[in-house]
């Protein structure tokens, strides 16, 4: 009886703090949050002297300057301003773009998942081949191979990724013919395929349409190749550090000496410590792919999130550009937020604290 | 005898090593040699610190190094040829103009972001971190809110929102970049000062009326400098990167100056036939960056044993 009660408190004292770092966690989102939608008002709203003449140009008469003014809300105090800001970025209105004549968000919504399949293909090379480099690299440590996986991470970390895209370019499609031109589908395919999630890849599979599929693998594989080596050289680089720390621990010395096979060692027991950090990473670098897309996209003409960006920049489409960055970031503060938390869910040291 | 070895003058190695130095120049030349000699142990960071000593000779000399001018090609003879052509070691562009010189002029640029980046955001970052950590309490809690949320945004993307709002030019990128870059360091710099605030020498000094103020910048401040001095360096090759990315998307510095990024990108029509036009700045932005990796690399373990992870 007394243990029950006794249980009971404690574990209300447990949900309390539970409570508390959720409350806390929110907090976090909602001041990070906050502070993008500051920073973007501020580059549009605030940087250009006269954000009416960014708009119309210098040769709108002078009642059309005014009109503007007034339905973009200038004559209001900067708060009022700012709060009328993130009320309409809150509920998803960014303004019209003036290349495309759309509501900025419906290009989004159009572009947005080709940046996804994109970065989701790329971080799962990046980490299938990544981690166990990684792991080989820790392992052997000081060896050649240990040599060519740090070789290959730095390499990854210097090279300006758009020069690699175009040389890529180059070779696997103009030289030796390997991969489909720049874009995402073949023009062939483009009238017959009716895509629903907009994933491609999975679209083309789920209904069944090989060729597409096909074609399809054609034009992602070599962008999606490019991002996962960005994406490699860094998981690489970490799963190396994670589990040299890991091979250092007693309860390796104690695997050892109950016999267990080396490579029980290394992939049961080490790796499954050191995962705990590697999806934080992994997180991280996908968050990473997303925002590094903007120049691989450019120059693989691949019609997502950054390619929209970058093409709004060269016409100085504002809307379109605040939009794509206010999109661009809450994805990127999400998951950074999310890698955070499961973080702390997934190791049980930083949990029972 | 035994007398005559006491007196014997010390080789300079032992005076630099001497366990009790007679002067504090003494004692900041020893450990500067001690570091050199972690730092020049590590052949790959000595390597990354000849590629920089390279780029800045290379664009101190630019003008008696270039064999042309930068800006003005032969548009009758010398349109896109070959690398290794006579006169064009490199070849030339579409405008005629040696490729080579273009990318000797173009490292002044590239240095020049780096060590503007480098001088307006790491001061930023150390203020905002030594503050913070130093005065505590909701100082603390506002100014690493604040870092935070720079932290959790997207670099490159907002730096090509703030540079499309400012106009494109390298001036602009500059203060892009520096914007997006500085909140590592006041990470970084705070908790160096968390390490220190609590120490005798801190409590002396205030003992003896210093100001807060004087306390941070004089004596936490120095004590952040080395983890800075890595952690800006390992942040150059990142740093070349964005600003040839934004070179690349036409935001970085205009044409006709060389800029690599930007050269890349006018290189980029000729991709299929004339390769060494986009390929040769490309190489020279992959060494530069090379080296600042490597030799921040080795910076890190030379200053900082701790971290290297041995």
């Amino acid at each position: 009886m007394i243990d029950t009660v006794r249980m009971s408190g404690r574990r209300r004292a447990r949900s309390r703090k539970a409570f508390a770092t959720v409350l806390q966690f929110l907090v976090v989102v909602a001041t990070t949050y906050l502070g993008l939608l500051a920073v973007t008002f501020f580059i549009g709203r605030v940087i250009p002297i006269d954000p009416v003449l960014a708009v119309l140009g210098d040769r709108a008469p002078q009642h059309v300057v005014e009109r503007t003014r007034e339905a973009m809300g200038l004559n209001l105090p900067l708060y009022q301003q700012f709060f009328i800001y993130c009320r309409q970025a809150l509920s998803g209105d960014f303004g019209t773009s003036v290349l495309t004549t759309n509501p900025v968000m419906t290009d989004i919504r159009r572009a947005f998942p080709a940046t996804v399949e994109l970065a989701t293909l790329g971080t799962l090379i990046g980490a299938f081949i990544g981690v166990p480099l990684g792991v080989l690299a820790a392992v052997k440590r000081g060896s050649i191979a240990d040599q060519i996986v740090r070789v290959i991470g730095l390499v990854g970390y210097s090279v300006p990724i758009f020069w690699l895209a175009l040389l890529a370019l180059l070779v696997f499609y103009a030289r030796l013919q390997w991969v489909a031109y720049p874009g995402r589908i073949d023009i062939v395919y483009e009238y017959t395929f009716s895509p629903i999630t907009g994933l491609y890849l999975v679209d083309a599979l789920w209904q069944g349409q090989w060729d597409v599929f096909r074609d399809v693998f054609r034009h992602i594989i070599l962008p999606a190749s490019l991002l996962g080596y960005f994406s490699l050289a860094y998981i690489s680089r970490m799963t190396r550090s994670f589990m040299l720390n890991e091979l250092q621990q007693e309860y390796i010395v104690a695997a050892r000496a109950k016999g267990l096979s080396e490579a029980r060692i290394i992939w049961g027991h080490a790796l499954r410590n050191a995962a705990v950090p590697l999806v934080t990473v992994i997180a991280l670098s996908y968050a990473g792919l997303l925002e590094g897309s903007v120049l691989t996209e450019t120059v693989f003409a691949w019609p997502g999130l950054g390619l929209y960006i970058t093409n709004s920049l060269q016409n100085a489409d504002m809307n379109a550009v605040l939009g794509g960055t206010i999109i661009i970031g809450s994805v990127f503060i999400g998951i950074n937020l999310l890698s955070d938390l499961l973080y702390r869910t997934l190791d049980p040291r930083t949990r029972a604290r | 005898m035994s007398l005559a070895s006491e007196t014997r003058p010390m080789t300079r190695r032992e005076w630099l090593l001497s366990d009790r130095p007679q002067s504090r120049l003494q004692a900041r030349l020893g450990r500067a040699y001690m570091t050199w000699r972690r730092f020049s142990a590590n052949r790959l960071a000595v390597l990354g610190l000849l590629i920089l000593l390279a780029l800045i000779l290379v664009a101190a000399f630019a003008d008696l190094l270039a064999p042309h001018s930068p800006f003005v090609g032969n548009l009758a003879g010398a349109r896109l040829l070959p690398p290794g052509s006579e006169g064009y070691l490199l070849g030339t562009d579409d405008q005629g103009r040696d490729i080579l010189s273009r990318l000797i002029h173009g490292s002044r640029l590239t240095l020049v972001v780096v060590v503007l980046v480098a001088i307006i955001a790491a001061p930023v970052g150390l203020i905002v971190g030594a503050v913070a950590g130093y005065a505590g309490g909701w100082i603390d809690a506002v100014l690493m809110r604040l870092t935070d949320i720079f932290l959790a945004f997207p670099k490159l993307v907002l730096a090509l929102a703030f540079v499309a709002a400012l106009g494109p030019g390298i001036e602009n990128a500059v203060i892009a970049i520096a914007i997006t870059s500085w909140p590592p360091y006041a990470r970084i710099a705070r908790a160096e000062t968390l390490t220190v605030r609590n120490s005798d020498y801190i409590a002396a000094v205030r003992l003896m009326g210093a100001s807060p103020a004087r306390i941070v910048f004089r004596h936490v401040m120095p004590m952040c400098m080395s983890s800075l001095i890595v952690r800006v360096t390992l942040d150059m090759a990142g740093i070349i990167l964005t600003a040839a990315g934004l070179g690349f998307l036409g935001l970085g510095a205009q044409p006709p100056l060389p800029e690599w990024g930007a050269m890349i990108a006018s290189g980029r029509r000729f991709i299929l036939d004339q390769w060494w036009v986009a390929t040769m700045p490309g190489i020279a932005i992959l060494i530069v960056s090379l080296g600042f990796n490597l030799l921040g690399d080795g910076l890190r373990d030379a200053l900082d044993p701790r971290e290297s992870g041995q």
